[in-house]
């Protein structure tokens, strides 16, 4: 640029590129460095979190177990129309004694078992039963009498109408047990008995106790935030220590502190006795109920709304008040007139962030919620270590996801993500 | 920065190196209950084993609670790291059936009895399944707070009578045993409780009688909790595995009685999972660990029956306290004047579909 | 709101005074239960309240029989030791990818930016409980269920976002002339990275590594799921312990992750104070 002559001509850097071309390559290197080292990350969680999840979603709905089993049987049953009233013809027959010969040779077919019994009680033994006996047939006469000698319940016909229903590749069995309905042996869609149903309600209390917790901790969290607000810097960092070591104690830690506290035989329930409020075989009952899970997730949540709140709070210049009283408010209507709305960004981010938190919750109600005070979370847990049935298991916990991912998004649309802060 | 980074990478050394040296030993990875129950199996069998087989480390891994399911997971992925595993005589059953166990042939791989017994006539027909070694007889059963009671319960209806037999009951989280004394505290005959259970009326019926008590129930899950909430006084009644309650008043000496009026009888053994990465040496371990005398040395710890009749006899004093230990087996003929016996392939059956009631019955 | 004008009403003051009450209180909430653990742990009899031996100071009232028994017993050896393992492995794991990630994220013209930001921190977001559903599944199709491996890898995945969110606040406050100007000096890309930026974020990494370490040192919910016996923790050992037979051993160890929690929250406080300082905010 120091020879005015050649501002005419195109700018070219010192080895004669021009400068367009230079800065757009330099551009798209510092793009292709910022991807080169997002993409070790992108690729970790990937592998190992997110294939993780997706294969739980596919669990939820995969059935292969019962088609893998039933390769003879299953494209045969296509073929037979569930809807009358007659019995599948003798090649069905034949093909299941073979297809249970074989399973039974391998040792698989109580798998088969075992699958259809979360259908229907009882179908784990039919096939037991048979798998035993179903050896000795050499081509008798009728495959179906015989199996009806075997067990009578290939006679039934609602047997068969189960197992064409579920000899797909997948099934959506899991999801309809996940909210209490079940398909009828007519092949439609209805609630489940009123005695098996658990889940709906389940999920009702998971919702309603968190909101209940969040509340808590919006009426907890407010004025000591409010507080650390309003003090000098000095005495608020001192005081935000009592908020701040909480946070950094162990989940566990504070979990069986308040079992130390809420037990029968506990430090509460001693004070009380002591001082006279209740008699000694009166102690009160304030864990393994949802008192237990209600009190001591409020507690372990209760930082997770100040930090927030206490970070809003802070940018509320104290003027906007000042102002409001000059105007002649009381200190009331300012506070609620002025403050409130003003940190209404804070209670928000605060409030969605302890009811995510809230609603996957699993080892505090496991540990003090006794049966009213757990969460469907315990549930998942219940159905892929305990129950074994995983396809539920893994139902469930896709639909606690699809309600935690909603929630996400308007977290993300109220306060955005990038804004999470810690400590 | 630099000084922080180095005191890790030492700190990192150390520990590989820590956790390298216990390599050097063949490790079996034994699978139980925890607690008092794998201390006494790590006193009866793993102890004596591992001094006469020095170049053996068993591993106790106390995940028997949640073990079919964790079973099923290793199998399926073709990644067995468990050598033995500890389970009731039902999930051997179906575990067996499915094939995720060894097969056992008693006779071939057990030791015969002292008198020359072979193995299978010895264990009787407590072999559930072919793929089980039975080692004990336990059984669900209640006990009470002596102190809370001018007049002690002595009978299963005493534990549905709240007027009688004030305060909280601790039930097992599950509807096996708590339906069949339902049914039998509500009059049904004990003989006929698994048929009259087989019906819907029957379940109804099982069902309004635990309601008569379930505004007075806690649940607990875990083996050491009833004993603990007997102890802590939240409960008066609590039903629990005999030998819990047995650890409460003979070690702990708290003031808890035993009411073994229909207690529940149920087996538990071992099973080796298919693909075990130390068959060989688990086998081993297993002709020593399940013969007459160590069946006979874990009574010594814990008041569970020993499952071979040649055993019973050498059943003699608790190895701490001293006290005999026969009275206190549930196999004991003052104790067995009421049992239920476990009927496992019919809970085998109805487990599933019983229990999502049981579940759904528990948040109404 | 610190100090009522001398102007003020009584109705203004009982209001004042009531109002720190309540405060107090709920900060009493906060910390009464963590402080009462610390005085039960030297409880001398297996319970879980004060004893009258402890209330009236008698020296017979207390011991340390529960440190001993921390100490001695082979089973939370273990755990202490697999504890350490495993958060500090995950923790270099996370730390180097996250830091990675942080540096390439903040550069203003990241395409996607939000979606990938909000990828990568996804597994804070997602409920434990559904992580560790998926990952017993899929770790146990790929033999990673019950290994070392497999509960490092899960643990650094649950920690990175944590890394990524701490140094990226780190990089909000960059000064871009500081490596602009240092480059115009003549210092080379390399040589501007180790003596300009690695010395403005450092704070921001080591805060985002105590996080990592603190996610993994404290986290029981997937290595319930992913872990076997083998790779026991301390919180294994506490969940199965209160689960199993609670034991007053569970307050002394509590009392000992309490002092840990100390320990790490006063590091991260003066690594935000330096952090500020060196950035030239001061501290408000």
């Amino acid at each position: 640029m120091t020879n005015p002559d050649t501002t005419q001509e195109i700018l070219t850097t010192a080895d004669g590129v021009p400068l367009k071309v230079s800065l757009k390559r330099a551009l798209r290197r510092k793009k292709r460095n910022s991807l080169l080292l997002v993409a070790p990350l992108f690729l970790f969680i990937l592998l190992t979190f997110l294939l993780p999840i997706t294969d739980m979603l596919l669990r939820s709905v995969d059935n292969k177990i019962v088609p893998d089993l039933l390769p003879r049987t299953a494209p045969l049953l296509a073929g037979w129309d569930e809807t009358g009233q007659e019995l599948p013809g003798e090649d069905i027959y034949h093909a299941m004694v073979e297809d249970i010969n074989e399973g039974a040779a391998t040792k698989t077919i109580l798998r088969l078992g075992r699958r259809l019994n979360f259908e229907r009680a009882g179908m784990s033994s039919v096939f037991r039963k048979t798998a035993r006996k179903v050896k000795g047939l050499q081509q008798p006469d009728s495959y179906q009498a015989e199996m009806l000698k075997i067990d009578q319940h290939w006679g039934d016909i609602n047997i068969w109408r189960l197992i064409k229903r579920e000899s797909g590749a997948f099934t959506k069995s899991h999801f309809l047990s996940a909210i209490d309905r079940q398909t009828n042996d007519d092949g439609t869609i209805g609630p489940k008995p009123e005695y098996k149903q658990i889940y709906i309600k389940l999920f009702g209390r998971t919702l309603a106790l968190s909101l209940l917790i969040t509340v808590l901790t919006i009426l907890l969290g407010y004025p000591i935030s409010y507080l650390l607000a309003t003090l000098p810097t000095k005495t608020s960092n001192l005081l935000i220590i009592l908020v701040l070591l909480p946070f950094w104690t162990s989940l566990l830690v504070r979990t069986s502190a308040w079992i130390a506290l809420l037990q029968k035989e506990g430090v509460i329930n001693d004070l009380l006795v002591a001082v006279g409020l209740i008699a000694n075989d009166h102690r009160l009952a304030m864990i393994h109920n949802q008192i237990g899970t209600v009190v001591a997730m409020t507690h372990i949540l209760l930082p997770f709304m100040v930090l927030p709140l206490f970070s809003v709070m802070k940018t509320i210049p104290p003027s906007y008040m000042r102002a409001a009283r000059s105007l002649g408010a009381t200190r009331f209507t300012a506070f609620v007139r002025i403050y409130v709305p003003n940190s209404i960004p804070g209670i928000g981010a605060g409030a969605i962030l302890v009811f995510i938190m809230a609603i996957g919750y699993y080892i505090t109600p496991e540990l003090v919620g006794g049966t009213s005070g757990t969460f469907i979370s315990n549930m998942i847990a219940y159905h892929i270590q305990g129950s074994l049935n995983w396809g539920l298991g893994a139902a469930l916990g896709t639909l606690l996801l699809l309600l935690v991912l909603a929630l996400y998004i308007l977290y993300d649309k109220i306060v955005g993500i990038d804004n999470l802060k810690l400590g | 920065m630099n000084k922080v980074m180095k005191l890790m990478l030492i700190a990192m050394v150390m520990i590989a190196f820590s956790a390298g040296i216990t390599l050097a030993k063949t490790e079996l990875v034994i699978v139980s209950w925890g607690g008092a129950y794998t201390a006494s199996q790590q006193k009866a069998y793993h102890d004596p084993y591992m001094k006469l087989h020095p170049d053996i480390q068993i591993i106790n891994d106390d995940s028997a609670g949640s073990g079919a399911a964790k079973l099923r997971a290793q199998v399926e992925a073709g990644n067995v790291t468990w050598d033995l595993l500890d389970a009731l005589a039902s999930d051997a059953i179906a575990l067996c059936d499915e094939g995720l166990i060894e097969e056992i042939d008693h006779d071939k791989m057990l030791a015969a009895a002292p008198d020359g017994t072979p193995a299978s006539k010895d264990f009787g027909d407590l072999i559930a399944s072919p793929c089980f070694i039975p080692e004990i007889v336990y059984s669900i059963a209640f006990a009470y707070r002596k102190d809370k009671f001018d007049t002690p319960p002595t009978t299963l209806a005493d534990v549905f009578d709240l007027k009688k037999f004030p305060g909280k009951r601790a039930l097992e989280k599950k509807p096996v045993a708590n339906l069949e004394w339902a049914l039998i505290a509500d009059g049904v005959d004990p003989a006929k409780v698994y048929d009259v259970l087989g019906t819907p009326e029957g379940i109804d019926r099982a069902f309004k009688k635990l309601g008569t008590i379930k505004d007075s129930v806690i649940w607990w899950s875990k083996g050491a909790q009833p004993p603990q909430l007997l102890a802590d006084g939240e409960v008066t009644i609590a039903s629990a595995y005999n030998g819990r309650h047995f650890n409460a008043i003979v070690a702990e000496k708290q003031p808890i009685e035993m009411l073994w009026d229909w207690q529940h009888l149920d087996l538990d053994g071992w099973v080796v999972p298919k693909g075990a990465p130390h068959k060989k040496e688990i086998m081993e371990y297993l002709k020593f660990a399940t013969d007459t005398q160590r069946l006979a040395d874990q009574a010594k710890f814990i008041s569970y029956g020993p499952a071979r009749i040649s055993s019973a006899p050498l059943v003699g004093k608790h190895a701490e306290f001293g006290i005999d230990m026969k009275p206190h087996m549930p196999t004991a003929p003052e104790n067995m004047k009421h049992v239920i016996l476990k009927d496992h392939v019919w809970w085998g059956d109805h487990e599933v579909e019983l229990t999502e009631r049981f579940n759904a019955w528990l948040t109404k | 709101m610190a100090a009522l004008p001398p102007y003020a009403t009584l109705g203004e003051r009982i209001w004042h005074y009531s109002y720190l009450a309540i405060c107090g209180l709920i900060f009493l909430f906060l910390i009464f239960p963590i402080l009462v653990i610390i005085p039960l742990s030297f409880n001398a009899s297996p319970y879980f309240s004060f004893t009258p031996e402890m209330l009236t100071f008698d020296p017979a009232g207390y011991s340390l029989r529960w440190y001993h028994d921390f100490i001695t017993n082979p089973n939370w050896q273990g755990a202490v030791r697999n504890s350490f393992i495993i958060a500090i492995f995950s923790t270099i794991i996370s730390t180097f990818l996250g830091t990675l990630a942080a540096l390439g994220l903040s550069r203003s013209n990241f395409p996607f930016r939000t979606t990938v930001m909000g990828i990568l921190l996804s597994p804070m977001v997602v409920p434990f409980i559904i992580s560790a559903a998926g990952m017993f599944f899929f770790y146990s199709r790929i033999n990673l269920q019950g290994t070392y491996t497999g509960v490092i890898l899960a643990h650094a995945a649950l920690a990175t976002p944590f890394v990524v969110i701490t140094v990226t606040a780190t990089l909000v406050g960059f000064d871009r002339s500081l490596t602009r100007s240092a480059a115009s000096l003549g210092a080379s890309p390399a040589r501007v990275f180790f003596r300009i930026t690695v010395p403005l974020i450092t704070p921001g990494v080591i805060s985002g590594a105590l996080f990592a370490f603190v996610t993994s040192f404290d986290e029981v919910v997937v290595i319930l799921f992913v872990g076997s016996y083998k790779q026991r923790t301390i919180p294994w050992q506490m969940f199965s312990g209160i689960r199993e037979q609670i034991s007053p051993t569970i307050l002394a160890v509590a009392t000992i992750l309490i002092l840990i929690s100390i320990l790490l929250l006063a590091s991260v406080e003066i690594l935000r104070r330096r952090n500020e300082r060196l950035r030239g905010i001061t501290s408000t």
